[in-house]
Order: structure tokens, then sequence, then C-alpha cells
């Protein structure tokens, strides 16, 4: 951006007095909500002072941290790359989604994703990016980039937003209810995170102790980026290593306190490895390797072959969000998505399993929620399956 | 300089009873101050005199160097921050600025202007007696003030520096709260820059008088008479809108205000 184009956006910003009192609206209410969790303020500048001292100990030994976080995650499973500039960091996510066959990936929030321009350099080479934190999903779908590091949509008003809804999402109905419009983002977000054969995330902070990678947010679909997928890529700037488990808790605390007013915010994700595999396989397992997806949630189904397929399709020009939310095929029958499953000579865990894989998808079929979990999700949403979601915190998807 | 005579007796005294009392200070005068509000730097001087420690004003002494420095040139700003090395003797005497934002740039940026340079050692040690002049007044001299002004409705802007970097807003706005006869009203949102940003309103007019307006819009909602700060670039920025508008508040430095408040005039 030229000065003469920054000079012009800030006089259009300027003469916005709906943009102005958007900001000065959420500004306001979010300092007051940090306020409110830091009320002490000896205890405050402490905190921060704790915060500092442990953060200048990692900028002290930033090269071995880095090492004994590249050690720690390569022993737990997780592969790491370096990159030199944002092109070379570029260039590595698109090749392990082009050595996963995927065209179609989903994201959670990343503010360093953003700064290296990975939308539009995937787009440009034919994969489909979704953003699915719902601040993100917002100004993807009008073509925005975030004007806030932790709320990107902050410049936006619920009536906006359902002008963007009703205009960009088809078929969605024009509704100013925040449920409602959480409804609509739910349930074309459901789809993309069943089909996306990749999913990419920030990190807030690597532990390299334990080589572990920590995420934090309120909404559900950055867990949902991270595990339902069967690659999780997760991009990360150098100075988020920190070198203790322990050195969390008072980051955390300072993280959302300052960040969106929280005490704690309605996810913390500790990512420490891959889904282990089964130790001892059962026949099941073994027939379905674990990295190839296939949730028969009715009416939401995409198997990787049905998605590759559509991807390839995708791939020879640009994805417009029509794609995106063209109804999802009709779910094929099981025995063409999945040969493998009907030689499998039985779906139940053999004797010896781990029972670990009844929760991890490798058996073919829908793991059974607990009814309670099922009842209550399908109230709420009208949707079958179960998984964390926009606002609806209480079901994990690992929760029954 | 003359010295109120009500006060002299009590001054000498405490002086000796504080052992922390320094003797003697010098005094930064900041461009701002000698450019634009000469009479806050002359209350800010009578005021710490009237404690009983005598000011020393070097002369030769002129920028802290923060325009250049935080435009993005260091050999500049270190050409004229050197400056500021040699104008004043290197003792113990504490170098009292006041102002938060040449305050903060002497005492935070000057070691790191000067790493690996001849003069580090020399800029370390004219940062470690670098203080505020609210800070020095009321944590240094512990001064009390008796307020001898009409009844007075004010409201008091931080500034950036003097917040962020120099801590020092409870220190001024203690000094305000000692004043019996002055209601300190706070601005709803005080946390906010008020647009000047040093070089910022310069380069970003647009965006600073946005900022400038909402601040007086702040500032009007207190129903204060008087605006007070500890930074005269703030008070420059503010002032300037709120005579643009042809709104009846006046600004001003804390030195002056107190002065005003305590000499009785």
């Amino acid at each position: 951006m030229g000065p003469e184009e920054f000079d012009r956006n800030v006089e259009l910003a300027l003469a916005d007095a709906q943009l102005r009192r958007n900001f000065a609206f959420a500004m306001g209410s979010f300092i007051a909500r940090r306020q409110a969790v830091f009320s002490d303020a000896a205890q405050t500048e402490r905190l921060r002072g704790q915060g500092q001292a442990l953060k200048r100990r990692v900028l002290s030994r930033l090269p071995e941290l880095l090492e004994e976080l590249e050690a720690n995650c390569t022993r737990n499973g997780i592969q790491v790359h370096w990159a030199e500039t944002p092109a070379v960091a570029n260039r590595l996510v698109l090749d392990i989604i082009e050595r996963h066959a995927a065209t179609r990936v989903v994201k959670g929030k990343s503010m360093v994703s953003e700064e290296m321009h990975l939308n539009a350099f995937l787009e440009k080479h034919g994969v489909e990016v979704v953003e699915t934190d719902l601040g993100e999903f917002i100004i993807q779908l009008n073509g925005e980039t975030p004007s806030h590091i932790i709320v990107p949509a902050i410049h936006k008003n619920k009536q906006q937003i359902a002008r963007i809804f009703h205009e960009k999402v088809p078929g969605a109905p024009y509704t100013e209810e925040v449920e409602e419009l959480n409804a609509i983002a739910r349930a074309t977000l459901r789809r993309k995170f069943a089909e996306a054969g990749v999913g990419i995330s920030g990190v807030n902070f690597a532990v390299a102790e334990t080589g572990t990678l920590c995420l934090v947010e309120n909404e559900g679909n950055g867990r949902m980026c991270t595990t339902l997928p069967p690659v999780h890529i997760a991009v990360m700037g150098l100075e988020k290593v920190v070198e203790k488990l322990a050195d969390l808790p008072p980051l955390l605390r300072l993280l959302t306190g300052s960040a969106t007013g929280q005490f704690i915010t309605t996810y913390v994700n500790l990512i420490s490895s891959p889904r282990r595999a089964c130790a001892r396989p059962c026949s099941a397992c073994a027939a379905a390797p674990a990295s190839t997806t296939a949730r028969s949630t009715p009416g939401s189904a995409a198997t990787p072959t049905a998605s590759s397929t559509r991807g390839r399709s995708a791939r020879s020009s640009t994805p417009r969000f029509s794609d995106w939310t063209r109804p999802a095929p009709s779910p094929r029958p099981r025995a063409s998505a999945a040969p493998a499953r009907r030689s499998a000579p039985s779906r139940s865990p053999s004797p010896g399993c781990c029972g670990a894989c009844a929760t991890r998808r490798c058996h073919r079929r829908p793991r059974a929620p607990c009814p309670a979990t099922a009842a209550a999700a399908a109230e709420r949403s009208g949707w079958p399956g179960q998984g964390g979601g926009i606002s609806t915190p209480t079901r994990g998807s690992t929760a029954c | 300089m003359r010295r109120p005579r009500g006060r002299q007796r009590t001054a000498f005294p405490r002086k000796d009873q504080n052992p922390l009392k320094p003797n003697p200070v010098y005094f930064f005068g900041t461009c701002l101050i000698e450019s634009f509000f000469p009479r806050a730097g002359e209350a800010a001087i009578r005021l710490i005199e009237r404690e009983g420690v005598p000011v020393r004003f070097p002369a030769g002494q002129s920028c802290c160097g923060q325009p250049a420095y935080n435009s993005g040139y260091p050999d500049d700003a270190r050409a004229v921050a050197r400056q500021q090395l040699r104008a004043f003797p290197d003792d113990e005497a504490p170098i009292v600025v006041p102002s938060g934002s040449c305050a903060g740039m002497m005492k935070h940026h000057y070691p790191g202007l000067f790493a690996g340079e001849p003069d580090q050692a020399l800029a370390e040690r004219f940062a470690g007696r670098v203080v505020e002049w609210s800070e020095f007044m009321a944590a240094r001299l512990g001064v009390e003030l008796e307020d001898r002004g009409a009844p007075l409705k004010v409201t008091w802007h931080s500034s950036c520096h003097a917040m962020r970097e120099m801590n020092v807003i409870a220190h001024s706005k203690g000094l305000i709260r000692q004043l019996s006869r002055v209601e300190l009203v706070e601005l709803a949102r005080e946390r906010e820059c008020c647009g000047f940003g040093g070089t910022f309103a310069v380069k970003h007019p647009a965006i600073s008088g946005a900022l400038v307006t909402d601040k007086v819009d702040d500032i009007r909602a207190t129903g204060a008479e008087r605006v007070i700060a500890g930074d005269c670039g703030c008070l420059l920025n503010i002032t300037g809108a709120i005579a643009h508008r042809g709104l009846p508040i006046r600004g001003q430095h804390l030195a002056e205000f107190i002065w005003e408040r305590t000499h009785g005039s």
C-alpha cells in the first residue's frame, strides 16, 4: 500500500461515522472488561513483571529453546519446519497441503499467517481456504482483512454482519438475532470442517520443555481445525516459545485478561502430538488408517475421495464462496466410499485393542456420543453431529 | 527570583529533616516549554526552589533528541542527545524534567541509543539521574501543598509516556488531590492518546485530528473548566483543538497550575 492509498483509506475510514461508533463501542467495552479482571493494580503489576521476566528469559536463550522445542516436538511425532522468510513459510505450507493431496483447508485464527498473506498465496495455487474464527469468517466473506488482532471484525456491528451473511451466504435469511447469525455461520462451517483435508492454526505459546503447542480460543472452531482434518499445520513466530509448562499459567492469565477481559478462554488447547496410532491395532484399525477419515454424519459426510475430486476441479479456478456453500453431495453409499470397510470383519475393537481408537474415528463408524450430549447438540443447533461450535462451548469434541 | 514569604520558614527545616532531599538539582527545560509554555518551566523551577532545593539550569541544553529518534534517525538523535550529556555536569544530582515524554526518552532510551558508543557509561549514569517533575515533587521532596485558590473543577490528561513509560500519573494526580478546593474529575477514556504523538501529528494529521476531537469531547463531558497535563506536547495539541472549537476550557501544565493555586496570585 502506497502512502497515497493509505491516506485515502484514512480519509474514508474517518468519514465513516458508523465505523467509528463501532470501534468506540467495542474498544470501550473491552477496556472495561480488562479493568474488571485486573482490578488489583498491585497484583497486576506483579503479574506483568512475572510475564516480562519469563519472556526476557526466553529471549536470552532463544536459540537453544527453539532447538529444545524442535527436539521435543519431533519426539512427540510433530514435524518441525523452519522458514526464514514469509515466502519460504508459504511454500512449506503449500508443500504439505499438496503432499496430502488436499485442496480444502480450514483455518483457525492466525495473525502470523495474515502477515505472511498465506490465504492469498494458497488460493493462487488452487487451494480453498476457509477462515473458521467467526470474526475472520465474516471479514473473509466480505473480502476484508482483520482490523484487530484478536477481534478481526471489531469494526462491524451486528446489522452489518447480518447484511454480509444475507448477501454472501446462499439461502441465509436477513436476521439481526445473534443466535441466528451464529447458527448460519455454524451450519456453513460444519461442512467445511468435514470436507477439509488440512487444518491450519496459529500458536499462542509453544512449550520447549514438553513440545506442546498451546492455543486459546472461545469458539471451539480452533479445536475443530486442529482435530477434524487429518493433517494439522501450526504456524508460529519464533517468539512464541516458552521454557516450561509451568510458565503457562501466568502468561495465559495476562494474555486472556488483556486480550478479551477473561480470566481464561473457553477453550485452552494443549497439543502435544498427532493422534497416536493404536499400539496393538484391531483388524478394523488395521484396515482403516487413521489419516483417512470417513465420518458418516448424515448430510455432511464427505469422504476424502469426494473432497479431493471436487478439489481438483476447484484447482483450475479461484474458489469462490458459492463453491463452498453449494449443497453437499448426498452421502455416497458407504460401500462405495470405503470399500476397505466392507472387508473389515468386525466394527468393534478386537481383544487387545487399546480402545482409544474408538474415539479416534478409525473404526469408520460414527462415534456414539453420550445421549445427553447428542440431545443437547441436536436441540441447540439442529445439527446431528457433536463437537465444539460457535458460542456453545459446553460441547467439546471429546466431552463424552 | 522572589521566594514566597509564607513558605520560607517551613522550607529550610523540612530540607534538614529530609536527608533524601538533594542539593542541588539540575533542570531540563524541554523544547516545548521553552518555545510555547515558558511559564510552566518557571513555575516548575520556583516550586522546587520553594522547597529549599537550589535549581541549576545548565546553559547549552537543547532537545532530548526524541523527534529524530522516533523518526528512525538514531545517528542524528545521538548527536543531539550527546549535547545534553555534555551540557549537564557529570555528578550525582538529579536531572528534573517537567515532561513525561522527554524524561522517558532520556531515562529509558539513552542507554540503548549509546550502547557500544564511547559515551555509553556516561549515558547510563545520566539516565539514572533523570526524574520526572511531578514524581520528584511528590516522591523525593514530599511536598505539602496549601490551596489558596477559589473552588475549581479540573480534569487531568495523562500523556502516554508519563503513564506507560514513566509510570508517574499517581504522583501527578496526587499533587492535584492535595489542593483542597480543586475537584478532579477523571476522563472517561483517560488511557487514550490525545493524538499528538510527537511527529505523528505531522505525519498523520487526519488521524491525529480525529483523536484530539474525541479527547476534547471527553474533556468537555467532565464539565471541568480546566484541563491539566504534565506534558506540553499534549497540551499544545489539546488547547489548539479547544481554541479551534471556541470552547471556554483552559489548558495548563501541572507546574503552572500548582504554582497558581499555592502562590496566591
